[in-house]
Order: structure tokens, then sequence, then C-alpha cells
């Protein structure tokens, strides 16, 4: 009953979503109050009914109803409880039930945090995530229903992918979807401005905060992915330019884009145009993300199921959502006015360069992820690209880049000079050089990749110590700086932090794959890992050959880790479960191979030695928890409130 | 006049910089790109000796053979037409089982074995490598129009 229930709420959420999307948008367009005010409850009963549906999914993924065709297949009564909770989200179903719930949830979300915006404004961005969410729930009824029912229902499940029975994947998915669903709003925004015809900076500042904080899930989604990948995958790698990375990579680009842009037109009117085709861009790539991933045109352990239904449906809505906003775009951009000029050296070009560079970052990654599929589409023969023509482009083209954070955010708006920039900062160009050139010697002798790294990164750090001193001398005191400045600067130095972590562990990471017996020991970078032998050990889902490593540096005992091989009982699949001994300069990580002879004494293993990776993941949570303090400056509360504010009065924010 | 040639420049440099991207990109791009030969392209000549290629099919049932070093390995790889041998050194992909469809990454050596730097795992067990799928394909059609002559 409980999953019949569900697909019923469904159906009631596409009718809301429809409603929500209809009749306030013609509303808006004839002026009409009383359709304009069906947005608000229209969307919060829609995130209402599709949250029941999502709890009913959840409900008989807890209660092992097997009877449930999506159930049996990704859940298994043994399987731990709170995987049986994210199993619910795990399979193709399920995961496009939670990209409809996150939206709805968005929608909500705008409803209530937008009593000081216009009547027009709230029906239109409403209206226009209506549309989507409609578009994503038929798809879900039509073609990828989480409620079919299997007669007869099976005794126990196939269970969950191993590999998702993880911490990361707890969190990854959820967190991926906030941001993808949430640059829906920027989305929305964009189209409500270009169909209202009133594109002005108003525009900009409404839509920062939720672009900001999208942004901000988004980064933290892609670095728990990664984070995953790490610890699970068994190879010690944690990004591997596979296309569903870069699925979620592309949109990240094009949204950091978009924050910085959003910046200049709020601040200086300028970029209208350019900034609401980004917003565009940024969620016609999410949804492209969803498309590639989703749609089994990949084979990763996103792709479910290839049911060329879904792709269909997938592509069709994309290219009436792309092909529609981009028209309505060509429609109303050219009556935008231009906003405030400015010179090729000032902060507005500097943002635009950071622009560009993105977008040609973008470009690179979108022309490796999408040639193969293409060549494969047109029967041109299978080619694959891999992370060797991602890492050869994407570094020179990010170098430039990084180095424009340094300079951008200490120009002034309008016009900076040149010669004055260049005394305030001379020093820490003079430092970050010299550092960039010492510290590799330091470490294993000259790699001029390592000095561009750490060049780069601690020219980012002065930078931003540079950007307080500034403040603090013009008066202003470290408590009352506003806190979107304070995010900016958390963020470059998250983006500073991790660029070093990067650096370190591509340049310096060891590994070795090596045969141990019993007693026998092998080294790495200092550390001396002996093998103790493996045991069995049962798991409550799985059978593990459980390993013990000593490591140990100087005849000092470090640590005692085990790696595990388990074989999953309803699926039979083997997986590696790697033993990390994490510090904050290095990680230790041990994965067991195979069995090397009969009697289970002779084993391969492989070590790896990580410096600096744990940076990575810091510099990540330092960018997010930036994306999260900008969007909370005061001043987008204050001017919500009162539009009428000048914008100069404002204008000392990041 | 001075600041409409200031733009002009900035426009030049902007182009230049623009050029060298997209010219660092394809000129990658055409150097990394990887292709795909089933066994029985392979055995007609159509791989590249002088460059890296991926081959895939399925791994022949008791082909897998450790070498003394405990580390190495040797399969073959078939697309039930044709089949090439492989050598690989290192810690196989945790699906990877004789009888499954595999992907390997590698060179061909001149005396007919392949030698991998990659073998490629799935992520599901049920799960076949589309590349696998697509040489066992071509090869059954092979196989299919040679039978009526």
């Amino acid at each position: 009953m409980i999953p019949e229930l569900g697909h019923f709420a469904l159906i009631v959420a596409l009718v809301l979503a429809l409603t929500q999307a209809i009749l306030p948008l013609a509303g808006a367009q004839r002026g009409n109050l009383t359709l304009m005010a069906v947005a608000r409850p229209a969307a919060q009963g829609q995130f209402v009914f599709v949250a029941l549906a999502f709890g009913c999914l959840a409900y008989a993924f807890l209660s092992n109803d097997f009877s449930v065709e999506n159930v049996a297949r990704n859940s298994f009564s043994q399987l731990p409880e709170i995987y049986r909770f994210t199993a619910t989200w795990g399979s193709h179903e399920g995961s496009m039930l939670l990209w409809v719930m996150i939206l709805a949830f968005w929608t909500a979300a705008v409803s209530v945090f937008s009593r000081h915006l216009p009547d027009d404004m709230v029906a239109r961005v409403i209206g226009v995530m209506g549309l989507v969410s409609a578009g994503f729930l038929a798809f879900i009824l039509t073609t990828s229903s989480p409620f079919t029912r299997l007669v007869p229902a099976p005794m126990d499940g196939r269970d969950m992918n191993p590999l998702l029975q993880d911490w990361g994947m707890i969190l990854h998915p959820p967190m991926l979807y906030m941001g993808y669903v949430g640059f829906a709003v920027a989305f929305a925004f964009a189209i409500a401005a270009l169909s209202s015809g009133k594109l002005d900076a108003a525009w900009a500042r409404w839509s920062r905060p939720w672009t900001t904080v999208a942004w901000a899930f988004l980064s933290l989604g892609i670095g728990l992915g990664s984070w995953w990948a790490y610890r699970e995958l068994g190879w010690g790698g944690w990004w591997f330019w596979d296309p569903t990375e870069n699925a979620s990579f592309m949109p990240w680009l094009a949204g950091t884009a978009l924050i910085h842009s959003l910046a200049v037109t709020e601040k200086r009117g300028a970029f209208k145009a350019w900034t609401v085709l980004l917003a565009i861009i940024t969620f016609s790539l999410s949804l492209l993300g969803t498309f590639l991933v989703r749609s089994g045109v990949l084979s990763s352990v996103h792709a479910f199921a290839t049911d060329p239904a879904r792709g269909s449906f997938i592509l069709g809505f994309l290219a009436v959502v792309i092909g529609g906003s981009l028209m309505l775009y060509a429609w109303r951009a050219p009556k935008m006015l231009t906003g405030g000029a400015f010179t090729w050296f000032s902060r507005e070009a500097m943002l635009l360069a950071n622009n560009v560079v993105l977008l040609a970052a973008l470009g690179s990654v979108l022309l490796g992820t999408l040639y193969p599929l293409f060549m494969d589409a047109m029967g041109m023969g299978k080619i694959s690209v891999g992370p060797p023509y991602f890492n050869a482009v994407f570094v020179p083209v990010m170098a430039p880049m990084l180095f424009l954070v340094g300079v951008g955010p200490l120009a002034r708006w309008k016009e900076a000079s040149l010669p004055d920039m260049f005394q305030r900062l001379k020093w820490a160009l003079a430092v970050a050089v010299v550092t960039g050139f010492l510290l590799p010697l330091t470490l294993k002798g000259f790699n001029p990749w390592a000095t561009l790294g750490f060049a780069l990164a601690i020219w980012i750090l002065l930078t931003v110590l540079l950007g307080f001193r500034d403040r603090l001398k013009h008066g202003a005191r470290l408590g009352s700086l506003p806190r979107a400045f304070w995010g900016m600067q958390l963020a470059h130095l998250g983006l500073a932090w991790g660029v070093a972590g990067i650096t370190v562990v591509a340049n310096y990471e060891m590994e070795r794959d090596v045969r141990m017996n019993v007693g026998e020991f092998t080294e790495l970078a200092g550390y001396t890992f002996t093998f103790r032998g493996a045991t069995e050990r049962p798991g409550p889902n799985y059978r593990a050959a459980r390993g013990t490593v000593e490591v140990s540096k100087d005849g000092r005992r470090i640590a005692v880790v085990h790696p595990e091989k388990r074989v999953y009982n309803a699926s039979g699949m083997p997986m590696t479960e790697a033993a990390i001994h994490p510090s904050f300069f290095r990680d230790i990580y041990v994965a067991l191979g195979e069995p090397l002879d009969d009697q289970g004494q002779a084993w391969a293993v492989r070590v790896f030695y990580k410096p600096f990776i744990n940076w990575l993941w810091i510099g990540a949570l330092l960018l997010v928890a930036g994306g999260f303090l900008a969007a909370s400056d005061r001043r987008y509360r204050i001017a919500l409130r009162k539009l009428a504010v000048p914008s100069g009065a404002v204008a000392r924010g990041a | 006049m001075k600041s409409r040639h200031k733009k002009l420049v900035v426009i030049l440099l902007a182009l230049a910089g623009l050029a060298i991207v997209a010219a660092l990109v394809l000129n990658a791009f055409r150097s990394n790109l990887v292709f795909f030969f089933s066994p029985t392209e392979v055995h007609a000549g159509k791989a590249p000796t002088d460059r890296a290629f991926r081959i895939g099919g399925l791994v022949e049932d008791g082909s897998l053979k450790r070498e003394a070093d405990g580390l190495s390995v040797r399969f073959v790889v078939t697309d039930t037409a044709k089949s090439i041998p492989v050598t690989y050194k290192g810690i196989l992909p945790d699906l990877f089982k004789e009888g499954k469809g595999v992907v390997a990454e590698g060179r061909m050596g001149s005396d007919g074995l392949f030698t991998a730097t990659q073998v490629l795992a799935k992520h599901d067990e049920n799960y076949m490598p589309p590349e696998a799928a697509h040489a066992l394909e071509q090869a059954a059609k092979a196989q299919e129009t040679v039978v009526p002559q």
C-alpha cells in the first residue's frame, strides 16, 4: 500500500508542478495578482507531496519490501540500516526522485525567502522552476517509477553495489544535487528577468546568494565524491577525469564563472547579458551532467541502466530547456542596457579574464568528455580521452587564472593603475617566485610543475593577506569587515591550500605494488611496511580477508593498519577496502590485491605514500565555508528589504 | 585615438591568447586520443605499432597465468574470433575474471604480445565494458557473414 501511496503522491506533485508553472507565469504576464499568488502555496504543496513520495520509498527500503522492484534490485536484508536508507537514492529511479525532491525543496525555499521581492518576479521564478520540476516528474512517472512492483516478490534483494556502501556515498549525492539543482534557482531568476524585461542590477542581487549557496553545495558534493573515490576505489587516486566526474565539474566551472560575473553585474551593472547567458549555461550543464550520468551513455558506477527511452526523454528535455532559454535570450538580450564603463585594467576586466579562462577550461573539458561519445554515436570508432589530455590542457589554462585570483580582488573597480598595483604587489610576487623555486629543492630536487604550483599557492596566500591589510589600513576593523569579504578571502585561501596539496601529492607521491609473504617487509618513502598475514573476518553482508600490516619509521612502529578484501554475499562481488593511516602532512595507504598462493600466505599488496593529500580536502572545505559565509552577508538581507538602497552604499563588499 | 589603440591591442592580445589556448588544447587532444581495436582488427593489422591503444573482449578461460615474481600476469583477450596474448605487471582490478569482459590499454610488441599499462575495472559485476561488448558484437557479425559462403 505504501509504495502505491508514493506513486499517487508523485502524480499529485506533477499536477501541482504544472499548476505552479502555468498559473503564476500567466498571471505575471497579465498582471493578475490572484494567479500570481498561486505560486507559493503550489510550490510548498509540491514539496510536501514529493517529500511524501520520497518518504514512501525510503520506508520500502527500510522495511525490506522486496516486492518493490527497485528495493529488490538495490537492497538486501543483511545490508546495515544506514545503507538501506541511502539505497533509496542508490539507484537510477531513486536518485531521480532525490533530484526532484531537492528541486522542490529549493523552490519551497525561494517561496519562503522571497517576501521582499516584487510579486511578478516571484511568480516568474517559481513558475520557471515548476516547469523544470514538471519535466522531471513526468520523466519519473513515464520511464523510471521507483514504485514498480515485482510479482512474485523475491525472497531477498540483490544488494547495493558494494562500492556505494561507504560514508562518502551517504553524503555525496544529496550534496551534489543540492548544487546541480540549486543552479536551477539562478536559471529561473535569469529566465524571469529575461521574460519580464527588467534586466537591472536588482536581479543580480537577488540571484547572487542563491547562486553562491548552490555553488558551495556543488563544491562540497564534488569534494565528497573525490574523497570517496580516493578511499573506496583502491588505487589511491582522487581525480580520474572520468566523464562522470567531468559531468559534475563542468557546471562547477561555469558556476564559478557565474558567481564572479554576478559580482560585476550587481556592483557595477556591467556584463548583464553575459551573466544571464552564464546562468543559462550553468544550469544547462547541470542538466547535461544529469543526462550523461543517468542515461547510461557513460559506463561507470553511476550508470545504472541503459534504457533508450530514458536517454531520449532527458535528451529531448535538454533540447527544450536549452533551446528555449537560448531563444528567449537571443530575443531579449539585445534590449539590455550596457552597464558602467571600465578600462582594460580594472577589477571588471580581471573578472572578465577570470570568466574567459574558466570557460576556456570548461570548453577543453567539454571537448574531451563529449568527443568520444560523439564519435561513438556517429559510428566513427571507439576512442577514449584519458587523464594525460586533461592534465596537459587544464594545468596551463588554469595557471593564469590562479595568478589573477591574486590580482583581481586588489584591483580597483572601473580603473586601476598598473604602476600602483605593481608597487603594492612586487614583494608578494618576489616572495612567491623565490619560494616556488626553493621549496621543491628542499623536497626532492627541482621540478618545474612543483615550482609553478607552490609559487601560485603562495602568491594567492600573500595577496589574501594583503587584501586584509588594505582593508585595515583604510580604517576597518577585522570584526566589521563584511561577511562577503571574509567569504571571498576564505574561499581564495582554500583554493591556495588545495593547490598546494595537489602540487605536493601530484609530484611527490610514491606507490609500490609488491608480493608479500607473512613476515616480509617493503620500504617506501622512509616507511617500512611489514605484512603480518591475513585472516578471515565476517562482516554484516560480506566476508573479508583482513590483512594486518605494520607501518614503522626509523625502527619505531607508528601504525598497524588492516586493509580488507571483501566478497559480498548477495552479489558475490569482490571489493578492495583500503586502509588509510591519515595525518596532516601525509596519508599512508595500503590496499590488498589478491592472494598469490593457495594457503593465503602470500598476497599482492599495494602501498602508497600520499604527502599533503589531506590539504586537498581542507582546501575544499575552506572553499565551501567561504561560499556559505559570503552568501550569508547581511547586505543581501538588507538590500532585499529595502530595494531602494543606492548601490554605492553597499559597494564595499566583495 | 589613443584609447582606441589601446582597445585594439587588448583585443589582439585576447585573440592571441585564445589562439594559443586552442592550439594547446587541440595538440594535446590529438596526441592523447586513445583508439580502440578489437582483437580481430589487431590481427588484420589495423592497430598502430608506434602508439598506445586499447583492446577489449573476454578474458579467455584458463588463460590467466602468474609469472614467478608474483605480480606479473599473462592472459589472453579474445573476441571469440581472434585472440591476443596480454602481459601486465601490477594488481588486477577487483572484477577481473576469466570469462568476463575486459579492456586493456597498452602497446603492441613486435612479438605479438600486448603489454598493458592499464587494465580497466568495471564497477558492477553484471556490467560489460561497452568496448568489450562492441568487440564481441563485431566478431559475431564477421562470423555470420563468413558462414554462408
